[in-house]
């Protein structure tokens, strides 16, 4: 046992630059993969709450409105307004239809802008009336949006599909391409654990050598080799961890969440099982290419 | 203790084998010669018992064991029966005459108190008390054998395998060296020497085997080195 702390000790000394690149190296890939991980449970929270919710929003004509199926200076009808609302609640895919009136769309527009300077910028009169469509599944929005665009009175449909699936596919895109470049930086300290593992048994492939021949086991080989990326492996485990946390703390905790209200954040048992998985990959990162580079060594 | 039987050994992408329908046995205690020109399987025939290879034919029991079927993890094990000796010493350098014997102690794990008992008898039993905390390289070649002779024997191995021993030494060391390889035989150990030194053999008249091209062509109770 002695000896074999002594051997890592030596180990890490002799090559205290290579050690110090290997820690470095294994930090910065594991935080980016954890920063990867954290993405990809912050994406998948607002998909959850936010799909759920989602709504077409149906709006109608007012005297000041155009474009749409409405008419130049007029409203829609009342009829016109029974129309649409018949039709929805006839569509196999709809599930709810509510109805906003202009005066509970100001009213929520005073709730949502109420420290806002925009918020004497319009009157209940500007607002519009509106159906707010709830569908039975959610990834079916593309035929009632379209049967709603083509009845008289319509001003407007507007589907947060549309807007979110943007969103989530650039999210989506952040959340792989961190994902891809740390997996670019693990294989770089992956090589680089190997390289040093090479280095350290090559300048001790004598003792290695007396040690096979004396019938030394292969654990007792191997161990102080293990034992020497494993420490540099879970120093920068600690490193990608207090990085994790703390930006998980500055970016989330004391900015995003304060003010950004609307959307949900992830909380820090995310943030833990993100440092649980980068610490397993990271102990991975150290053990297997130990044992790759010093196969040769203890293969008898 | 040792066993060959039918054993032929090919080594991978070459036509000829290194070793060819080998039928022997040696008994415990036993000293033996080996000889042969260069290329004539010695090396084959020593890295088998030692299991560095397996036979590519046939069966070789060493201490009691199949080596054709011992598992990886059963090596060491082995290993630790045999002990081995090189012409070139392979001693650590930087390392003492004690440090270089206890070494191999203690990568099998024996405990410390065994070791500072066991490592100092060693060492006198090969004449090298008093030099302990000399370097392994500020000796002579002879007192460099002695210490790796020493480092074969301190577990205690049933068998000793020396590879030209004498092989960088004069004359005069040579003889003493073997004078401790024979002491060592003394101890029911079997001892299995490769060498080229006819005058040894001559000397000493053990069991010579002789190989060629692969093949025993000669079993010999108390011979001679012969005209290999």
């Amino acid at each position: 046992m002695r000896h074999t702390l002594r051997e890592t000790w030596s180990g890490l000394r002799r090559n205290l630059a290579m050690t110090i690149a290997v820690i470095v190296t294994v930090a910065v890939s594991l935080t980016l993969f954890g920063a990867g991980l954290m993405t990809s449970s912050e994406v998948n929270l607002i998909k959850g709450r936010w799909y759920d919710k989602v709504e077409i929003s149906v709006f109608l004509c007012t005297e000041y409105s155009s474009g749409g199926r409405c008419v130049q200076g007029e409203g829609t009808t009342d009829a016109q307004r029974a129309t649409i609302e018949e039709t929805l609640k006839a569509n196999p895919e709809v599930q709810e239809v509510f109805y906003e009136s202009k005066q509970e769309a100001f009213e929520e527009f005073q709730r949502v802008f109420a420290n806002s300077p925009l918020l004497s910028t319009r009157t209940a009169e500007q607002m519009q009336d509106s159906f707010r469509i709830k569908l039975k599944n959610p990834e079916n929005y593309q035929g009632v949006s379209a049967e709603a665009a083509g009845l008289p009175g319509v001003q407007q449909v507007q589907d947060m599909h549309q807007v979110l699936d943007s969103l989530f596919s650039a999210l989506g895109a952040v959340q792989w391409a961190t994902i891809a470049m740390s997996a670019f930086l693990l294989l770089a300290a992956a090589l680089q654990i190997s390289n040093t593992i090479r280095l350290s048994a090559f300048s001790r492939r004598r003792e290695i050598g007396i040690m096979r021949l004396v019938g030394a086991s292969n654990l007792y080989i191997l161990l102080p080799f293990l034992l020497e990326s494993l420490v540099a492996g879970i120093i920068g485990i600690l490193i990608a961890s207090a990085m994790l946390a703390v930006g998980y703390y500055v970016i989330i905790v004391q900015n995003a969440q304060a003010s950004i209200t609307a959307l949900p954040w992830i909380g820090w048992g995310d943030v833990f099982g993100a440092i649980l998985i980068m610490a397993i990959v990271g102990i991975a990162l150290a053990v297997v290419p130990t044992l790759i580079a010093t196969r040769k060594y203890v293969q008898v | 203790m040792i066993k060959f039987e039918d054993v032929t050994k090919f080594y991978p992408g070459q036509q000829r084998a290194a070793l060819r329908n080998i039928n022997l046995e040696i008994d415990k205690g036993e000293f033996v010669f080996l000889v042969g020109q260069s290329g004539s399987g010695k090396s084959t025939f020593l890295r088998l018992i030692l299991r560095e290879y397996k036979p590519t034919k046939g069966n070789l029991y060493v201490a009691g064991k199949n080596l054709g079927t011992l598992n990886q993890w059963q090596v060491p094990q082995l290993r630790r029966q045999i002990g081995m000796v090189f012409q070139d010493f392979r001693l650590l350098p930087g390392k003492t005459v004690y440090e270089n014997v206890a070494f191999a102690l203690q990568v099998i794990g024996k405990p410390a108190q065994h070791i500072r008992r066991i490592v100092p008898e060693t060492l006198e039993l090969v004449g090298l008390s008093g030099k302990e905390r000399r370097l392994a390289e500020e000796l002579s070649g002879g007192e460099q054998q002695r210490v790796a002779v020493a480092r074969a024997f301190v577990n205690r191995p049933k068998i000793i395998i020396a590879d030209e021993p004498t092989g960088n030494l004069d004359p005069e060391t040579s003889v003493g060296i073997m004078k401790l390889l024979d002491r060592i035989n003394r101890t029911e150990t079997t001892v299995i020497m490769a060498t080229h030194d006819a005058s040894i053999v001559d000397q000493m008249r053990r069991r010579v085997l002789e190989l060629r091209d692969g093949e025993l062509v000669r079993d010999q109770a108390k011979g001679i080195y012969g005209n290999a």
